[in-house]
């Protein structure tokens, strides 16, 4: 539904995004994911028609977004950044003038609204100015514009910074009530969202996609993926960290000291699995265990591996 | 015909919110509340409306110019400026209306928010209808005129405001341009072309002048010729101000 051929943004010197292409399908949440700077932004405004390309093409649901904008814009709902929205005016008016926008009249305007309200929890602010409202709620109504006419694709840029763990909740079940009839793209910067709703992760690192798989994919390019952990009384801790060396799968061991305790981590050779020959060897030994499990894999250790730190990026820039 | 109603649904949101905009914070009252006590106070202190004895708004309406000099980039200082610092922007341009209605929408509902503060002059004409017989076809045509002049103030700062995102700058900026659009008749400006330039190009700065085809107007007689430079300025800066807010997306 949304297809990026050779996307390339250039602001003076610095090239923003540097031919990206991507192609997103009906019922894929896309997660999106690279550092502050790294073009995340930029892509999205591209595909919804904001900025123009020096390069590529955008082409959604058939409508190339250049060429066709009107109508393919028609077909997206798009969550800027910080959800901006028009201050003076209530959440009910401003989600009135976007269904009028929209081409919605009347009682169907009316039934639009109502719907969206709904589903984002906004009853209780519905007459207040929007500047008046916490972040949470503001998020909400941008939320709530961006739905409103049921796109075909979405794009939504950071749409739970800022709220608490509960909204957090409800707007991510919110994406994942819609995914199946519709492409979503979402950029984050929390990586445990991607693995809460996304289908598919996508990083980019300077203009550039450096990634791009399953969130399960992605995890086991981590070290971690299937190491175990363990921890024990310090006492046995010495001799369990021998112990485990000796399993023919283990590469390496790591501790670290947690008071009276001390956790250990096995890393496996070349991704194999750890946890039964572990907990085999722990049962064998009579360890008194008061942790042990196996580890998924670690997002951001992969995200860090893969990306470079804005710090990093500012010292290559001045080489 | 169905071009136009596709025109019209497109342009008709954007002018209804831009519209109410005004009216959702205390801006419209302080505007309309000055513009009416400074319209009163140069009639009738610095004009002596009364004194001057005759039953005509002439000295009413030859004032207009000036007072929009700095009243209409107060009001459209924050027609592009303000959407692009609250980032609304992006919102705007993102929905599927084509730029041109938007520029249009905003636009229009600026210069409607102008028509309701001149005619709340309306007092002024009761005055001298009941003070004595003026030519009514002149004050309406005056009103047109006016009407006019600050549509074209707005058109010029609409197109400033969208260059940048601060209101300041975009005041201030409009002021100066708006003044030269003002005294482009004046011997002030046409002096200092007269001494290099050739009549041609004289003659064609003067007829820039908003005031001297608004006087032209205030005659009385409704000229195509000062129509047609009115709405071509405003269709110029408009097709500016469309290119600026699509140049300038970026930042």
């Amino acid at each position: 539904m949304i297809e990026i051929e050779g996307l390339t943004k250039r602001f003076g010197p610095m090239t923003a995004v540097a031919s990206l292409s991507l192609h997103v399908a009906k019922g894929e949440v896309l997660g999106f994911l690279g550092p502050n700077g790294a073009g995340k932004s930029t892509t999205m405004k591209m595909i919804t028609g904001f900025l123009a390309p020096d390069a590529g093409t955008v082409t959604v649901c058939g409508h190339d977004i250049e060429a066709d904008t009107t109508k393919a814009q028609a077909l997206i709902g798009y969550l800027p950044e910080g959800a901006p929205a028009y201050g003076d005016m209530t959440a009910r008016q401003f989600l009135s003038f976007i269904a009028e926008v929209r081409g919605f009249k009347g009682a169907e305007a009316k039934a639009r609204v109502a719907a969206v309200v709904e589903k984002t929890e906004l009853v209780p602010v519905l007459e207040q100015p929007i500047e008046t409202l916490s972040k949470g709620f503001k998020r909400r109504v941008g939320l709530a514009q961006a739905i409103l006419h049921d796109p075909p694709v979405l794009i939504m840029d950071e749409p739970t910074d800022g709220l608490d763990p509960n909204q957090k909740h409800a707007v991510r079940g919110l994406i994942r009530d819609m995914a199946a009839e519709k492409a979503i793209i979402v950029s984050t910067h929390l990586l445990e969202e991607v693995e809460a709703i996304c289908t598919r992760a996508v990083i980019i690192d300077r203009g550039a996609i450096v990634a791009d798989g399953t969130p399960a994919e992605l995890l086991a390019r981590s070290r971690y993926h299937n190491a175990v952990t363990l921890t024990l009384a310090t006492a046995e801790a010495e001799g369990a960290s021998a112990k485990l060396k000796t399993l023919p799968m283990v590469a390496q061991v790591e501790r670290k000291a947690l008071g009276d305790a001390i956790r250990l981590t096995a890393f496996p050779k070349s991704g194999a699995l750890l946890i039964e020959a572990v907990s085999a060897l722990a049962a064998r030994e009579n360890w008194t265990v008061k942790e042990l499990y196996a580890e998924p894999g670690r997002l951001d250790e992969v995200f860090r591996a893969i990306t470079t730190s804005d710090a990093a990026r500012a010292k290559a820039a001045r080489k | 015909m169905t071009r136009l109603s596709a025109a019209f649904h497109h342009v008709w949101p954007i002018f209804k919110r831009e519209f109410a905009g005004y009216f959702a914070t205390p801006l419209a009252y302080v505007f309309i509340v000055i513009f009416l006590f400074t319209m009163g106070a140069f009639t009738f202190y610095v004009g002596h409306f009364y004194d001057n004895g005759i039953a005509d708004l002439s000295v009413f309406f030859g004032y207009h110019p000036w007072l929009y000099l700095f009243l209409v980039p107060a009001i459209s200082m924050r027609l592009w400026a303000d959407e692009r610092r609250s980032g609304t922007m992006e919102l705007l341009l993102t929905l599927p209306v084509p730029l041109w209605a938007t520029v249009v929408g905003k636009y229009l509902a600026a210069w409607a928010f102008t028509g309701i503060a001149l005619a709340l002059t309306f007092p002024i004409w009761l005055t001298v209808n009941f003070l004595g017989q003026p030519d009514n076809g002149v004050i309406l045509a005056s009103y047109i005129g006016s009407f006019l002049v600050a549509g074209g103030y707005l058109a010029i700062g609409a197109c400033i405001s969208a260059t940048t995102n601060n209101q300041v700058i975009a005041f201030v900026v409009s002021v100066v341009v708006c003044f030269l659009f003002t005294v482009s008749g004046s011997p002030l400006v046409l002096d200092v072309f007269r001494a290099w330039a050739p009549d041609a190009l004289t003659e064609a700065v003067a007829s820039f002048s908003f005031v001297t085809h608004f006087t032209a107007i205030t005659q009385g007689v409704l000229d195509l010729r000062d129509l047609v430079f009115f709405f071509s300025l405003i269709a110029l800066f408009l097709t500016a101000n469309i290119v600026v807010v699509d140049l300038k997306k970026g930042g």
